[in-house]
C-alpha cells in the first residue's frame, strides 16, 4: 500500500485597489480535479467583492471559473477551500487525458522558449548522458537545473522567461518549472506546467501555492518533478492547473479596467 | 446566328489579347455562348453612348451611398470607390448546380475537418495529413481544443474563390472561412443593375440575391446556444468600428439583416452571458457575427493589447453560452499550407472525391518543391502561406528582373512561409471599356452560408475582375474592380 495523506487546504487570495473597479474580469483556475491518485474530497470557491459568471473545462482539462468583480469594489477576496487524498505514485500521473495532443506539448512558448543557456545545458546533457534512460536523465537534468538556477525569492517575477531565469541565476519554483520544460522539449520530450499546492514539511502557513513540471516518458508517461525541491511530486502534492507553461496554468488571470494601483495578499494553509 | 461583321463584336475579338485563354462570352469560333445569348443580343442594339452614362451613374450611385474601400498602402486616399463594370457576368443553370455541388461538399468537409483537429485529429492518426502541417501551425488555435461550438458549426459563412480556365474548368483558389469579405458588393451591385437596367431583367430570368441578408440572418439565428430559450435569438455584428476597411459592409448587413451593429465597448459579460448596451440597460446576445480577427477577439484569452475585443467573450464562448460566427481557430482550414492536401481532407470527411478542383500547389517547405519553384519563379505564382489580400505575392509572368530576385532572396531565407502555383489562364468575360467590349480575368466568390442542417448557397456571388488588360491580379486592394454576377433559371 503506497504511502497516503488527506491534505485540508485553505487558500484566499485578496487583491486591493487604490481606487474603485469600474469593470474588472478574473480567471479562476483554483480548482484541484481528480487525476491519477487524487481524489477531490470536497472543494469551494467563494468570492467576496465579485460574483462568477460562469464555468468551463480549457484545452488542458482544467476547470475555469470566470468571476466578475463588482462594481465600485476596491477590495476582492477568492477564498478556495477543501480536502484532497493524494496518494504517494512517485511523480507518475501516467496517460494523456482530453483532447489536446502530445505534440501541443513540444511547442515552444513565449516564457519556455530555449535561448543560448538553455541550449547549452541540453548539448552538455546529451553529451555526458547519451546511454541514460529517460527517467534518469530527467532526474539528472532536474539536479543541473537546481545547481545552476538557486532558490532565491524575488529576483525574478511572473513574466520571466525560462532564458532569463537562467542568464538571472536565482528563480522560484516557476522558473524552475519553466527551465525544465524548456530543456525537455528541446531534448525531443513533452513537458508541461503544473500549478497546486505542496504540504511544506513541519509548517501549515505556507508562503506561495507551488508550481513544477511533468515530462511525457515512452514507458510510464507523464512524471512529475519538482525542480526546487529535487524530488519527484509524492503525497503531500495537490495538481491544480496544467497547461503549457505558466500563462496557460496561472491560477488567477485577471484584466481591469482603469488607473490605479494593485496590491495582493496571499494566504494559505495546507495541513494533514 | 450572329453576324461577325458586327462592329463591337469585331472590336472584342480584336481586343482578345489572349485567344488561348477562356472567353465567357465569346467561343472561339465567333459563336456567343448559350448564357450570353440574349445579353448579347440586347447588347447589339443597346447604345454604347448612353451605357456609358449609365456607368458613369453608377459610380455616382455608388459614391452617394458609399461604398468604398480602404486600399491599404495608399497613402494619397484613405477610401476609395471599387470600380463597378455594368457588363453582367452570366453563369447557365446548368453550370452554376455543378458549381453548387462541389462549393457544398467543400464547406461540410471543412466543418467536419474542424471539428476533427480541435477533437481526436482523426486525420492526423489516419496518417492523411502530416502532423507537422498542424503542429506549429500558428492558425492552429489551442484554445479552441475540445470546444464544440453551438449547434456544431464552425463556418457559418464562407467566401469560397473559384477561377475558372475552360467550359468545365473550375478550381478552387482560396476557402475564405474566417470573415470573407465582399457580399455587401454582391447586393450593392444587384441593386445598381436592377434600378439601372430593369428591361434586361424582364427578358432575363436571373436569380434574386437579395434574400441572402434574411438567410444569413435565420443561418445564424439557427446556430444560436440554447434554441429552446426563444424564437428570437439576439444577433449583433461585432465590428472594429469605422476604420476598418470593411466597415461599410459591417454597418450594411447589419441594417439588412435587422441586426444590431456594435463595437467592443458596447459589450460586456454579465449573468454569464455577452450583453450589449441599449437604452434599457444590458441585453444578452445570442449569436456574435464578428468581423474582428481571432487574434484581437478577446484580450483575457488573446492578445492582451487589443482594444477591440471583448474581455471574457471566450469564456462565454466555451462555457456554451454565446455563438460566435465564424469560430474562433477556423484559419486552419484555410491556410494555404494545408490547401494543397484539400483533396485529402474531402475524401476523408464524405468519403467521396473532390468535385471541385484543386489548384496544382508546390509547398516551398519541401525541399524538391522548392528548387522547382526557384527555377521556375518566373512561370509560377507565389503565395505567402498566412498572406491574403494579394498583399506579398509574386505573379512570376508580370514581375521585372528586380522583383523576381527579390522575391528569389524571400524564398531562400523562410521557404515554409510560401507556395507556389502555376499561372493560371483564368477566363475572361468583358467589360465596357473606352474602345467598347474588352475582355478581362475574372474570379468568383460564391458566398456560403451553414446552419445545423443545412448549407445554402447565394445563387450568384463577387466577381471581381482585372480592369488591367492582361492583368490576373484581381483583387481590389490591387486595382481590381467587380461586376454583377447572374445566375440565370432553368
Amino acid at each position: 500500500m503506497a504511502d497516503s495523506k488527506t491534505l485540508s487546504i485553505r487558500h484566499v487570495t485578496t487583491y486591493s485597489y487604490d481606487e474603485p473597479v469600474s469593470y474588472a474580469l478574473q480567471q479562476l483556475r483554483l480548482t484541484p480535479r481528480a487525476t491519477a491518485g487524487q481524489v477531490v474530497r470536497d472543494w469551494s470557491c467563494t468570492i467576496r467583492g465579485g460574483t462568477k459568471q460562469l464555468s468551463f473545462t480549457d484545452s488542458y482539462r482544467n476547470m475555469v471559473e470566470l468571476v466578475l468583480l463588482a462594481d465600485g469594489v476596491t477590495e476582492v477576496e477568492i477564498e478556495c477551500a477543501g480536502v484532497v487524498d493524494v496518494e504517494d505514485r512517485n511523480g507518475v500521473v501516467g496517460k494523456l487525458r482530453g483532447f489536446a495532443p502530445l505534440w501541443l506539448y513540444l511547442e515552444e512558448t513565449a516564457l519556455t522558449a530555449a535561448g543560448n543557456n538553455i541550449g547549452q545545458l541540453v548539448a552538455r546533457l546529451k553529451q555526458n548522458c547519451a546511454d541514460m534512460d529517460e527517467v534518469s536523465l530527467l532526474h539528472v537534468l532536474s539536479a543541473e537545473i537546481l545547481g545552476l538556477v538557486k532558490y532565491e525569492i524575488g529576483q525574478t517575477d511572473a513574466s520571466t522567461t525560462a532564458e532569463g531565469a537562467m542568464t538571472v541565476g536565482h528563480g522560484v519554483c516557476q522558473d524552475h518549472a519553466h527551465i525544465m520544460i524548456s530543456a525537455a522539449r528541446q531534448l525531443g520530450m513533452p513537458a508541461r506546467y503544473v500549478s497546486g499546492y505542496l504540504l511544506m514539511d513541519g509548517q501549515t502557513q505556507q508562503d506561495a501555492s507551488h508550481a513544477w513540471c511533468e515530462v511525457w516518458t515512452k514507458g510510464l508517461g507523464w512524471i512529475g518533478f519538482d525542480v526546487s525541491n529535487g524530488i519527484c511530486p509524492d503525497a503531500r502534492y495537490v495538481r491544480v492547473g496544467v497547461g503549457r507553461d505558466y500563462a496557460d496554468a496561472a491560477p488567477i488571470r485577471g484584466l481591469r479596467q482603469g488607473n490605479g494601483a494593485e496590491n495582493l495578499h496571499v494566504s494559505l494553509q495546507v495541513q494533514q | 446566328m450572329i453576324s461577325c461583321r458586327h462592329r463591337k463584336l469585331v472590336d472584342y475579338e480584336c481586343m482578345k489579347t489572349e485567344p488561348t485563354c477562356f472567353d465567357e462570352m465569346l467561343l472561339g469560333n465567333d459563336l456567343v455562348r448559350d448564357p450570353y445569348g440574349q445579353y448579347f443580343d440586347w447588347f447589339k442594339m443597346a447604345d454604347v453612348k448612353r451605357l456609358r452614362r449609365k456607368s458613369e451613374d453608377a459610380e455616382a450611385f455608388f459614391r452617394k451611398i458609399g461604398i468604398t474601400f480602404n486600399v491599404y498602402g495608399q497613402d494619397e486616399a484613405d477610401e476609395r470607390l471599387i470600380p463597378f463594370d455594368i457588363v453582367p457576368r452570366i453563369i447557365a443553370a446548368k453550370e452554376w448546380r455543378q458549381l453548387e455541388r462541389g462549393i457544398e461538399q467543400r464547406v461540410r468537409a471543412i466543418n467536419a475537418f474542424l471539428r476533427d483537429i480541435y477533437h481526436r485529429q482523426e486525420i492526423i492518426r489516419a496518417g492523411r495529413i502530416p502532423k507537422k502541417l498542424i503542429a506549429g501551425n500558428a492558425a492552429f488555435t489551442p484554445e479552441m481544443i475540445g470546444v464544440t461550438p453551438p449547434a456544431g458549426v464552425y463556418t457559418h459563412i464562407a467566401g469560397v474563390d473559384l477561377v475558372r480556365t475552360g467550359e468545365n474548368d473550375f478550381y478552387v483558389l482560396e476557402d475564405n472561412v474566417r470573415t470573407p469579405s465582399g457580399v455587401s458588393y454582391m447586393l450593392e451591385n444587384r441593386e445598381t443593375m436592377l434600378h439601372m437596367f430593369p428591361e434586361l431583367f424582364t427578358k432575363m430570368k436571373v436569380r434574386s440575391v437579395s434574400s441572402y441578408p434574411d438567410l444569413l440572418r435565420r443561418s445564424l439565428a439557427d446556430c444560436a446556444p440554447d434554441r429552446t430559450r426563444t424564437d428570437m435569438p439576439t444577433v449583433a455584428v461585432l465590428t472594429p468600428g469605422i476604420h476598418n476597411s470593411a466597415y461599410f459592409e459591417h454597418a450594411f448587413l447589419a441594417d439588412q439583416m435587422g441586426a444590431e451593429l456594435v463595437e467592443s465597448h458596447d459589450l460586456r459579460v454579465q449573468d454569464g452571458y455577452v450583453a450589449m448596451r441599449t437604452t434599457r440597460g444590458y441585453q444578452r446576445l445570442d449569436v456574435i457575427y464578428r468581423r474582428v480577427d481571432d487574434e484581437y477577439l478577446d484580450p483575457l484569452t488573446f492578445n492582451p493589447n487589443s482594444m477591440l475585443g471583448v474581455p471574457g467573450i471566450m469564456d462565454v464562448y466555451r462555457a456554451g453560452n454565446v455563438t460566435i460566427a465564424n469560430a474562433p481557430g477556423t484559419g486552419i482550414a484555410d491556410d494555404k499550407a494545408l490547401y494543397s492536401y484539400m483533396p485529402d481532407i474531402i475524401e476523408f470527411y464524405t468519403g467521396e472525391k473532390a468535385i471541385l478542383k484543386n489548384v496544382p500547389t508546390w509547398r516551398c517547405s519541401e525541399a524538391d518543391s522548392l528548387s522547382y519553384v526557384l527555377e521556375n519563379l518566373k512561370d509560377l505564382v507565389v503565395k505567402e502561406v498566412h498572406g491574403s489580400g494579394g498583399y506579398g505575392m509574386l505573379v512570376g509572368p508580370a514581375a521585372s528582373k528586380k522583383e523576381l530576385s527579390a522575391f528569389e532572396a524571400k524564398l531562400r531565407a523562410t521557404p515554409d512561409n510560401y507556395i507556389a502555383q502555376p499561372t493560371l489562364a483564368l477566363s475572361t468575360v468583358p467589360i465596357l471599356s473606352k474602345s467598347g467590349l474588352a475582355p478581362r480575368h475574372v474570379d468568383l466568390r460564391p458566398f456560403v452560408l451553414m446552419a445545423p442542417n443545412r448549407v445554402e448557397i447565394t445563387a450568384g456571388g463577387l466577381t471581381r475582375v482585372a480592369l488591367k488588360k492582361g492583368s490576373l491580379v484581381v483583387n481590389s486592394s490591387q486595382g481590381g474592380g467587380t461586376k454583377d454576377t447572374w445566375v440565370l433559371e432553368d
